[in-house]
């Protein structure tokens, strides 16, 4: 865990005037050094050992006492932990912000895994709606299908369905690649603000309707396209990444990803600028 | 919220009564108002069950006015009254809470003209009227609903079933889903979701005969149907001409003495997850209703936008 320390170099805004108070106790500040090696992992991560394996039966447990057994058990070090009995179960394994190999044997109910950052996840079943939702990073892959809000909101890491996804998915992502080995449903890339999306099936209608950024590519029909949502040319390095991160999904082995559809944003919906994040901070 | 659950066993009766009550109960966080059953039951198919109710719960929670139990007798009366002039005759009778009771009876005229006529004696409502179905609807979980009306042995083909969580209208049995499909015996209807184009939908079709019990947008559905049918079209093709007809968002379950059906909008906004075998279809908006009758590792998934499907016994 981090050490609090008082940082004793003046920031600059406190050589600037902008704030006098000296920070004491428990309202320390604590300020991000790139050199400082703990500053990558979580406040509070445990080191876990991927070799210490135990199972967990959550057959007569709610969410919460799974969550609690999953943390108390990474306390004591279990890097690979199985998880017998999910049996549809709401929340399971959200919120984990450590590396783990968590192992579902069987299927997940809503917001399973979500606000996670950094474990990888396999479930040997299916998820119900609002799988990984705000996954920061991390990989998960389902094994079976997924319900709608897949992946809503992720910063990053790969989310891997291997069947098909209800409606929405990728709702408003902001990073990451959500691969999806069959069909996907109605307003699939609604929304969304950066990252990748690869559905190798069909797909519903209005697909990436309002995308702001990003890629989305489809393998299969298209119902049809969202407001703003524009086909764009295929290029090399589109295609090595598909080849790249298919592979690493162990999906479509003999896909022709060079045939995929690549679905981008008009950028007319709103007042739309090509700077990156970065490049705006310092316009600003 | 609402949360809603189907079954249908093809070939083979089961004990449908207890099954959809665990449904049920799994999704009670979602809906906690009331609690609706239509149940496909083994009844012998000659004649006709009606369940009706003379008033209303009052206790737990219930928007309703209280009112002296006493008037349920003279209701009753009056009820028993009307089925002697209008040619029906009445079986067996059962009284199952002071203000609801289920008629084995023999009717062979038009149910519409039958209806109305029961139903314009005052807060006197037929919650349905069918050769197998039972449609039993009441303030509580699906437990307590159980429990009251003694559904844990009912056996069947098929069911349907609501648990409510009040938005659209009050806290009471008139608004408590399932919905008859006045006034075809047998036809059942749950809803998930919000019905915007209600009020349009209501105008056109109460010109056009068809009567609401309730302010609940979820009646419209059952009475949409029915009005389809009644113009000869299929279940199924009513079904599919609601996905443009009916605004809002919405999954529904319809029901028939042979058949079970589900239909979804095509913004796919409401949950469903399905289970398909060649004995065995179960439904609900959440995986947990299945597991609570499937505890074993099954395969679902998700129904997609605009899909509506139907399935026999």
């Amino acid at each position: 865990m981090a050490n609090l320390k008082t940082s004793e170099k003046k920031t600059k805004a406190q050589s600037m005037g902008l704030h006098s108070e000296v920070l004491t106790g428990k309202t320390q500040q604590k300020f991000f050094n790139p050199d400082e090696a703990e500053n990558f992992f979580y406040w509070g991560a445990y080191d876990v050992d991927f070799n210490k394996r135990t199972d967990l039966d959550v057959k007569d447990m709610d969410c919460k006492e799974a969550n609690r057994n999953i943390d108390e058990l990474m306390s004591q070090g279990y890097g690979t932990i199985v998880i017998k009995n999910p049996q549809g179960k709401h929340s399971l394994g959200v919120g984990i912000l450590n590396k783990l190999n968590l192992i579902f044997e069987g299927s997940l109910g809503y917001f399973g895994v979500g606000s996670i950052d950094g474990p990888m996840v396999r479930v040997n079943g299916r998820v119900g709606w609002s799988c990984a939702e705000n996954m920061m990073a991390g990989k998960v892959v389902i094994e079976k299908n997924a319900g709608s809000c897949f992946g809503a909101a992720i910063r990053g890491g790969d989310l891997i369905c291997k069947g098909m996804v209800g409606a929405r998915t990728g709702i408003d992502q902001k990073g990451g690649t959500i691969i999806v080995g069959g069909d996907a449903g109605a307003f699939t890339g609604f929304m969304m603000q950066r990252g990748r999306i690869i559905i190798l099936g069909d797909v519903g209608i209005n697909l990436g309707d309002s995308m702001y950024d990003g890629t989305i590519y489809v393998g299969g029909k298209i119902g049809s396209f969202g407001s703003d949502a524009v086909e764009s040319p295929m290029t090399k390095s589109d295609i090595d990444w598909l080849k790249r991160k298919l592979k690493v999904a162990e999906l479509g082995e003999n896909f022709d990803v060079s045939k995929m559809t690549k679905v981008v944003s008009g950028k007319k919906l709103w007042n739309y600028d090509a700077l990156e994040p970065t490049e705006k901070k310092g316009a600003i | 919220m609402c949360g809603i659950a189907g079954l249908i066993h093809r070939g083979k009766s089961s004990n449908v009564g207890s099954e959809l009550q665990h449904m049920l109960q799994a999704l009670k966080h979602r809906g906690p108002d009331s609690t609706g059953y239509a149940l496909y039951a083994e009844n012998d198919g000659q004649n006709f069950i009606m369940r009706f109710k003379v008033g209303e719960n009052v206790g737990e929670g219930s928007t309703s006015v209280n009112e002296d139990a006493s008037v349920y007798d003279k209701r009753k009366k009056l009820v028993d009254n009307m089925l002697t002039e209008l040619g029906a005759k009445v079986l067996k009778e059962d009284r199952l809470t002071p203000y609801s009771f289920r008629y084995e009876m023999q009717f062979n005229n038009d149910l519409m003209e039958f209806s109305k006529k029961i139903e314009s004696i005052e807060s006197v409502e037929i919650l349905s009227i069918g050769k197998s179905l039972e449609l039993i609807k009441d303030l509580g979980d699906a437990e307590t609903v159980s429990e009251r009306y003694g559904l844990g042995n009912v056996k069947g083909t098929h069911a349907i079933g609501h648990a409510r969580m009040a938005t659209e209208s009050g806290v009471d049995i008139k608004s408590a889903h399932p919905f008859w499909g006045y006034p075809f015996s047998d036809v059942s209807v749950v809803h998930n979701g919000q019905l915007t184009n209600y009020w349009n939908n209501r105008r056109l079709l109460e010109n056009k005969g068809m009567r609401f019990m309730s302010e609940c947008d979820s009646e419209l559905i059952a009475v949409y149907l029915a009005e389809k049918m009644r113009n000869g079209a299929t279940l199924e093709e009513g079904m599919k001409d609601s996905l443009a007809g009916l605004d809002g968002v919405f999954t529904y379950f319809v029901a028939t003495k042979d058949s079970l059906g589900m239909a979804k909008d095509t913004m796919a906004a409401k949950p469903l997850v399905l289970y398909e075998s060649d004995d065995l279809v179960a439904m609900g908006s959440e995986e947990i209703a299945i597991r609570s009758i499937l505890p074993q590792e099954i395969d679902t998934y998700d129904p997609f936008d605009g899909e509506v499907k139907v399935w026999q016994i």
